[in-house]
């Protein structure tokens, strides 16, 4: 292989929706790789395709919706393989987390048998094995006292432990790559703190390869090492963190960076907002998708749509403005 | 100082729980809201920032009167609203607005945008004539940045930014002198929630009305509140003005709170290293003695698990609730 460090290859993913109003291009035409042990946000407003992207990877679309490309994931097409195949990879080399812990968890079962299930399914352990592991990965998310919750109902935790779980049970087979969807954005602040906290230890102890999708931007600066910026559907965006925030060559990633108000900047009275209202999938306009609610719409941009170029090393970006090096 | 609008004195809101595994044992009581005061001025916005569970919400409907206080006072204009029978509440209520969180649900589907808005009209307004009272819907339409001619239209053919629009348009059409906010914005994509913010900021200065504005973001009440009030287990932990709330937190857990929002930049983020509060919220049916917050308090010593720290004004118009204060 030419990457031996490549994790990750997406091409051209377009995943659509059947609906009675019409066809949903839901994600159209997105290609990103990823390296090992690299944290990829996948940054963008309701309806920008951001879920469906990874919903799709791991054959968990709506039964309205399909996807066509290539997911390929070290070495194999995801899109190619048959349920039961698809069966042997999630929660064993992919493990996905969401954003509602009550919700992804079995509320008649035990802690304990969600957990074990996963290690005598994927790794073939013993109960009592199982059960070991399972408390001492517990012990990994900072659970206290883990021997004994271990045994408890996931209504007996509170959000920010029951996350915790849902991370510790991601984690349970050493997953090449944890996709989390918004995972912090029911939690507090403070308990969204530890979370983070949390990750960025994990990341270090097992370097487990993550895609983040999240709406809020401080999450991405603390988390990830590229972030990947969606609009209705497509990649208008993409860098490293860094860049992405110090430098933002796209009007949407830039008016969404100057949207957020700032607790380290305090001062102005109004907030920059985009205008206008996100995309509507079924009604898209002409060109590029962005222009109606863009400020620095040029007469070009309603009749030609920008394709995505290269504009720095590891720096991509679709619009037909000129790249400004201020 | 002028006459404060609402004067809220030692409110109390309980809740009867029953207890696990017994019909007869006796209820526990749950004070949601335990001993909470502050003045509200003509105009002026008041923040009011706390963990899920704190109390932030229940405040807003013990002031309401949509939950029976259980002690304490609510004058409004030097009117005391407790104990009101609802008939009078009601009609106090044209005074006293409200804007909720989850913007489609708030709004009836069956209605018209025209219906939805005009409904305040015909309860405090029954006199006003159909095209009188269109007109208004209009206008009020217009100055919200909905287009009139959508007066026809259902909730569901709208975004959830034009639905909080709605919202706003419905409280703001009576012309009341306060709105209580509950997580106005919160469930808005950022970019149309920097639009909303910008919105509630302006139409203040216009009308002159006062706003109560609950949320969990502290980046987004920083901007728009004068004064900040933080809540922990049903009571105020901290009072101030914005700027000096934040710039010089005195409370512990209002420098916690502000510690952990992320910030959208990763030099600073990353820079992080110390998770500044531990652990969940207590149970509010079993809250710690003394301080609520000693459990988690960085500070706590042994005076704070035996005596309540009472509210103090340590300088003028700076009152916190702490044995120790920064």
């Amino acid at each position: 292989m030419d990457h031996p460090q490549r994790l990750l290859d997406v091409q051209d993913l377009r995943v659509r929706f059947e609906t009675n109003d019409g066809e949903i291009r839901a994600v159209d035409g997105l290609s990103f790789r990823m390296r090992a042990g690299e944290t990829l946000g996948i940054v963008g407003e309701s309806g920008s395709g951001k879920s469906q992207t990874v919903l799709s990877m791991l054959g968990l679309l709506a039964s309205n919706g399909r996807a066509e490309g290539r997911v390929d994931f070290r070495g194999t097409d995801l899109l190619s393989l048959t349920p039961s195949e698809l069966n042997r990879i999630r929660g064993d080399a992919i493990s996905i987390i969401f954003q509602d812990p009550m919700t992804s968890l079995n509320p008649y079962l035990r802690i304990s048998k969600q957990m074990a299930e996963v290690l005598v399914l994927h790794k073939g352990m013993s109960e009592a094995e199982a059960r070991r592991r399972a408390i001492e990965m517990l012990d990994a998310v900072k659970i206290p006292d883990a021997a004994n919750r271990v045994d408890r109902y996931p209504h007996e935790f509170s959000g920010g432990m029951r996350q915790r779980v849902m991370i510790a049970m991601a984690l349970l087979c050493q997953p090449a790559l944890l996709i989390a969807d918004e995972p912090t954005t029911a939690l507090d602040v403070t308990v969204q703190a530890q979370i983070m906290h949390l990750m960025r230890e994990l990341k270090a102890d097992f370097d487990t390869s993550i895609i983040l999708i999240t709406h809020d931007l401080g999450v991405v600066a603390g988390l990830c090492d590229t972030v990947l910026v969606m609009y209705a559907g497509e990649m208008v965006e993409y860098g490293p963190v860094e860049e992405i925030f110090e430098r933002p060559l796209h009007p949407y990633t830039q008016g969404l960076l100057e949207s957020v108000p700032r607790l380290d900047r305090r001062g102005g009275t109004r907030l920059h907002s985009i205008p206008g209202n996100p995309p509507n999938l079924l009604h898209l306009p002409p060109g590029c998708p962005f222009q109606p609610r863009c400020e620095r719409r040029l007469d070009r941009c309603a009749v030609e749509k920008p394709s995505l170029v290269e504009v720095g090393p590891d720096r991509l970006r679709a619009c037909h403005l000129e790249v400004s090096h201020d | 100082m002028t006459e404060p609008l609402l004067s809220v004195r030692d409110l109390q809101v309980h809740f009867p729980v029953l207890p696990q595994g017994g019909l007869f044992r006796k209820a526990r009581t749950l004070r949601a809201v335990d001993g909470v005061s502050f003045d509200l001025q003509p105009g002026e916005t008041l923040g009011v920032v706390g963990e899920s569970g704190c109390g932030k919400s229940t405040l807003a409907r013990g002031i309401l009167g949509l939950v029976p206080p259980a002690g304490g006072s609510v004058r409004l204009k030097g009117e005391e609203l407790v104990g009101l029978s609802r008939r009078e509440m009601r009609d106090r209520r044209r005074l006293m607005q409200m804007i909720f969180q989850d913007p489609l649900a708030s709004l009836d589907p069956r209605m018209t945008v025209g219906q939805i808005i005009a409904e305040p009209l015909q309860t405090f307004e029954p006199r006003l004539g159909r095209e009188a009272r269109r007109q208004k819907v209009q206008e009020m339409m217009e100055r919200v940045g909905l287009l009139p001619n959508q007066i026809n239209r259902y909730p569901h053919e709208f975004s959830g930014g034009q639905c909080q629009r709605i919202g706003i348009a419905r409280a703001l059409i009576v012309r009341p002198e306060m709105i209580i906010c509950d997580e106005p914005v919160s469930a808005l994509d950022v970019s149309i929630q920097a639009q909303v913010v910008n919105l509630l900021m302006d139409l203040q200065r216009e009308f002159g009305v006062a706003l109560i504005f609950i949320a969990h973001d502290l980046s987004v009440v920083e901007h728009i509140s004068h004064r900040v009030m933080v809540m922990y287990l049903g009571r105020v932990a901290e009072l101030s003005d914005s700027d000096t709330l934040y710039q010089h937190p005195r409370h512990p857990y209002t420098r916690a709170l502000i510690d952990a929002v992320p910030i959208p930049d990763p030099a600073i983020e990353r820079a992080k290293r110390e998770v500044s509060l531990r652990g969940d919220l207590p149970s509010p049916l079993d809250p710690p003695s003394g301080c609520a917050f000693r459990t988690r308090c960085p500070k706590a010593h042994p005076r704070c698990a035996d005596e309540v720290p009472i509210l103090r004004e340590l300088e003028p118009g700076r009152w916190v609730a702490c044995h120790t204060p920064d």
